[in-house]
């Protein structure tokens, strides 16, 4: 019997799962993908927000402020690139001024730091890309960007680091309430093996299926409706064509798209809005994807199109409510829903973390550890080191001379980093979120076969057995002969 | 740091037949730095024939056609390092020299001073995401090279039911690839009204084999959410736009994408060289010498090249041209004529030419934009005539070439431009 037991190895899971690591509690994480960081974290706009954009007052308003706030000692403490650019909220000469106000007030009343109106001459010496159209802007220093793998990955490593267990691949096919604790009946997607889990307390952290958990034992419904986004990635050649995160103002046109840089240095355009009526439906369509281009321009000028590397689509998990749902299911004691958490629940997600394991503290009354270790160190990018440094790694871990992925210039040695660390990447995907292997220009062309080798040798599969991203997505069938 | 009269970037069939060059044209001191663990290039994964017959006049397959290169790079004693990526380059202050920045397991990260470099890096293949395919992002989609790595190097089937998109060289040899070993070609669609290949694999590896090549298709939807379970493709508009209502759905489990390649420049542009947006490869004049002095490009980092015997020529001019650099050092300022591409001509290679300075005979190799029939490429120096050469067949999957005389040129003193172009025949 676990004291607590996290549906969802997401970036809100993994957040929730390493506050609580610092207590005393037996806690299990169980995510039914292969790979923590598998669902609406891995593919959203990556952008740690001001807070000025919801409601005073909400949840959403609270939590993103926290959230921001935090953000400096987290991606200290745990190794997430992490960095304040800047965001703005454009205003173009067809749009109205007052909008822009209202946007202010609603950012002094949430508490957003040294907010300020910038008016055109001012904000093309700052971006000079913007569109001709753009007339003023909110300016939010505080605004950021990071990268939302490593957040994840870094708070489920150091929430395993602390005793946290976590089961992938488990699939939870269904919740009873038991007098006093709760069994939760999975189904482990590679073995196809049946496993009853057994927790006092449950924190639903399942994403878009949020809904489905809560379903399944509060008399409360929840109905959440997957809200598609779809976006371009471009290359690092165009990553710097703006340097603040630009958004647009929302008109009778729509929510608008933001054109950001990415903390890794490439440019990112999106995302669309689309509710769709499967929670699987990460396809990009082509109507999406020709919008992206057309509405960037209202806000951004010219964007270089043309050096795109890739298309992604994100499900954003949206409850009819709007606002997230934090706290113990009214009618069902000790379930903890952490639901319908849409944009800013990446950048909420370290205070969610906090609120959550504050209430299951009570809970449960549960002591603080005092062997709790706070800091974690992500997979060591050589190029971050001076050549002395560099070449002194190579003599003891030659593998880090040895160049894998052209792209990014990631070496072996950061590859075998991702895959022998606490809950290590398995698959193609899995090494590409953790090293960015793969993620460059090539998009893994020229990588993946060797990428496979490693895989193969380091850990117990064959060939056969390296997928992309999980069970069924195997990259070869055969081998030449047998196919005959 | 270690000094080299030459550095090569890419033991390619362009940096081996360039080192080989450039020390029959004198030069000693010469490094080739390739970053896989054999020399020879993409030719090893190619193992199919078809290779050398201008070169040699007989077919090799790739790998053959690389040995006949690497024995004549060892008979010469030339320095190789495999295994070893070149992360920067640079220029150097108070030096015309020029600093490669290199690495891998042994030396660590090392630096080399040399006199001159030639970039001979090659190409990548333009991924799915740079095309802009809708649909779902499973395993089973594969630029066609590295299926064919898999395959030919690895021993590895990536599907059973394939998929082509794009008619690109690589795609077709694949079709046929997949098929011999027992895969189901089911169709190679393609954007444009032509191939991007050659005729000689269209008849070679599609129809010899009944793969039906649907032209100005393409390819709207991708299903399978863990492995590709199906693909849509529609026709497509002179917009080159879907027509709705032309969507045919084929169940596949393999996507496989030869859509064009793309000349990987990233290091020339980090010591400065100007690229041609239209190339994708440096801006060259006759020496094949880039916009910074001492830098020589050849290959298809250059530009994309059909043949790999045209890249060979092209790679002995380059390399000979670094050895005249080494022991001349920067050529005196010459005039310099630009070779403008005009009505259906893309791009030349060389851009610019010295007519001072030039060979006796240079090779202009180019591309045109549209299947020609009939038509003929015409030359100008300034407004006047100079050589029209009728070609019955002219498609932009299939280089053509003009080549210049100096003695003809030089009978033009006041020459401003030279024009090539398309005419009717």
């Amino acid at each position: 019997m676990y004291d607590v037991a996290i549906i969802g190895a997401g970036v809100i899971g993994s957040a929730i799962a390493r506050e609580l690591s610092k207590y005393q509690a037996s806690i299990c994480v169980i995510e039914r993908e292969e790979d923590v960081c598998n669902g609406t974290s891995k593919a959203n706009s990556a952008i740690i927000h001001a807070g000025f954009d919801a409601k005073p007052g909400t949840l959403k308003a609270k939590l993103n402020v926290h959230g921001n706030e935090m953000m400096d000692k987290l991606s200290e403490d745990l190794d997430i690139p992490f960095k304040r650019n800047g965001s703005l909220v454009v205003c173009t000469k067809d749009q109205d001024r007052d909008g822009l106000m209202k946007l202010l007030e609603k950012g002094i009343a949430n508490g957003v730091p040294d907010l300020k109106i910038l008016e055109r001459d001012e904000l093309m010496q700052m971006e000079p890309n913007l569109s001709d159209d753009v007339e003023c802007a909110l300016y939010a220093p505080t605004g950021g960007i990071v990268c939302p793998f490593n957040m994840t990955i870094a708070f489920a490593e150091n929430a395993c680091d602390n005793g946290v267990s976590f089961f992938l691949n488990t699939e939870v096919l269904n919740i009873k309430k038991d007098d006093d604790h709760f069994c939760l009946e999975t189904l482990h997607t590679d073995t196809k093996e049946s496993e009853v889990f057994e927790a006092k307390i449950v924190i639903n952290a399942a994403g878009v299926h949020s809904d489905e958990m809560n379903n399944m034992v509060s008399e409360h419904k929840l109905h959440i409706t997957a809200r598609r986004g779809e976006y371009f990635l471009l290359d690092k050649d165009a990553g710097s064509y703006v340097s603040c995160t630009v958004f647009q103002l929302p008109s009778k046109m729509g929510k608008g798209v933001l054109v950001s840089p990415t903390i890794h240095g490439n440019l990112l355009v999106g995302p669309t809005a689309e509710d769709v009526d499967s929670k699987d439906a990460l396809n990009t369509t082509l109507d999406g994807l020709d919008s992206l281009g057309r509405t960037a321009a209202l806000s951004v000028k010219n964007v270089p199109l043309r050096q795109v590397i890739t298309s992604f689509a994100g499900l954003r998990a949206h409850e009819a409510s709007d606002d997230f749902i934090i706290g113990e299911a009214e009618d069902v004691s000790g379930f903890i829903n952490a639901a319908g958490i849409e944009s800013p629940g990446l950048t909420s997600a370290p205070a969610i973390g906090e609120m959550v394991a504050g209430q299951v503290k009570e809970m449960l009354a549960l002591m603080e550890k005092e062997n709790f270790i706070s800091t974690r160190k992500g997979v060591l990018h050589a190029d971050t080191l001076s050549l002395e440094e560099r070449n002194q790694l190579i003599k003891e871990h030659p593998e880090y001379g040895n160049i894998i992925c052209r792209c990014e210039m990631i070496s072996e040695g950061e590859i075998l980093d991702a895959i022998h660390r606490p809950l290590g990447a398995r698959s193609l995907d899995g090494v590409k979120r953790r090293t960015r292997a793969g993620m460059g220009r090539c998009q893994a062309g020229f990588c993946s076969p060797r990428t496979m080798e490693i895989l193969q040798r380091e850990l117990p599969m064959t060939m056969f057995d390296i997928t992309k991203n999980g069970v069924g997505s195997n990259i070869v069938i055969g081998t030449n002969k047998e196919m005959r | 740091m270690k000094n080299y009269d030459i550095v090569i970037v890419g033991g390619g069939p362009a940096g081996l037949a360039a080192a080989v060059s450039a020390r029959d044209h004198g030069t000693d001191s010469i490094l080739i730095i390739e970053r896989d663990k054999e020399l020879g290039g993409i030719l090893n994964q190619c193992i199919h024939n078809g290779f050398g017959l201008h070169t040699f006049k007989e077919e090799l397959t790739g790998p053959e056609y690389a040995s006949r290169f690497i024995d004549q790079v060892l008979d010469r004693g030339i320095e190789y390092k495999l295994n070893t990526m070149v992360m920067d380059i640079s220029t150097m202050e108070g030096s015309s020299d020029k600093k490669v920045t290199a690495m891998n397991r042994t030396d660590g990260m090392f630096e080399i001073q040399a006199k001159a470099v030639i970039l001979a890096m090659g190409c990548r293949e333009r991924s799915r995401g740079a095309l802009n395919i809708p649909g779902y992002r499973p395993a089973g989609i594969f630029s066609a090279g590295t299926a064919q790595r898999l395959v030919n190097m690895e021993g590895y089937m990536p599907g059973r039911e394939v998929v082509i998109l794009g008619s690109g060289d690589i795609g077709l040899i694949m079709a046929r690839r997949m098929t011999l070993e027992g895969a189901k070609v089911k169709v190679v669609a393609e954007l444009m009204p032509y191939s991007g290949g050659l005729k000689r694999n269209i008849v070679q590896c599609l129809d010899d084999f009944d793969i039906p090549l649907k032209l100005s298709h393409t390819v709207i939807d991708i299903e399978g959410k863990e492995r590709v379970e199906a693909v849509t493709i529609a026709e497509v508009g002179p917009d080159r736009k879907p027509i709705p209502g032309t969507e045919e759905r084929y169940t596949c489990d393999t996507l496989l994408l030869s859509c064009g390649l793309i000349p990987e420049n990233e290091l020339s542009k980090s010591v400065g060289v100007e690229i041609n947006p239209v190339t994708s490869g440096p801006v060259v004049n006759d020496s094949l010498e880039t916009s910074i002095d001492g830098v020589f490009a050849c290959g298809n980092v250059l530009h994309v090249h059909d043949l790999v015997d045209y890249v060979s020529q092209e790679a002995i001019t380059a390399g000979k041209n670094a050895a005249a650099y080494v022991k001349n050092g920067a050529a005196a300022d010459a005039k310099a004529v630009e070779i403008l591409p005009v009505d259906g001509v893309r791009y030349t290679v060389p851009k610019f030419i010295r007519p001072t300075e030039m060979d006796d005979n240079l090779t202009v190799r180019f591309r045109v934009g549209d299947v020609y029939k009939n038509c003929a490429i015409a030359t100008y120096f300034n407004d006047t005539l100079i050589s029209k050469r009728k070609r019955p067949v002219m498609a932009p999957g299939e280089m053509e070439q003009v080549i210049l005389s100096k003695s003809k040129l030089n009978e033009f003193p006041d020459l401003e431009k030279i024009t090539i172009r398309i005419e009717q025949a």
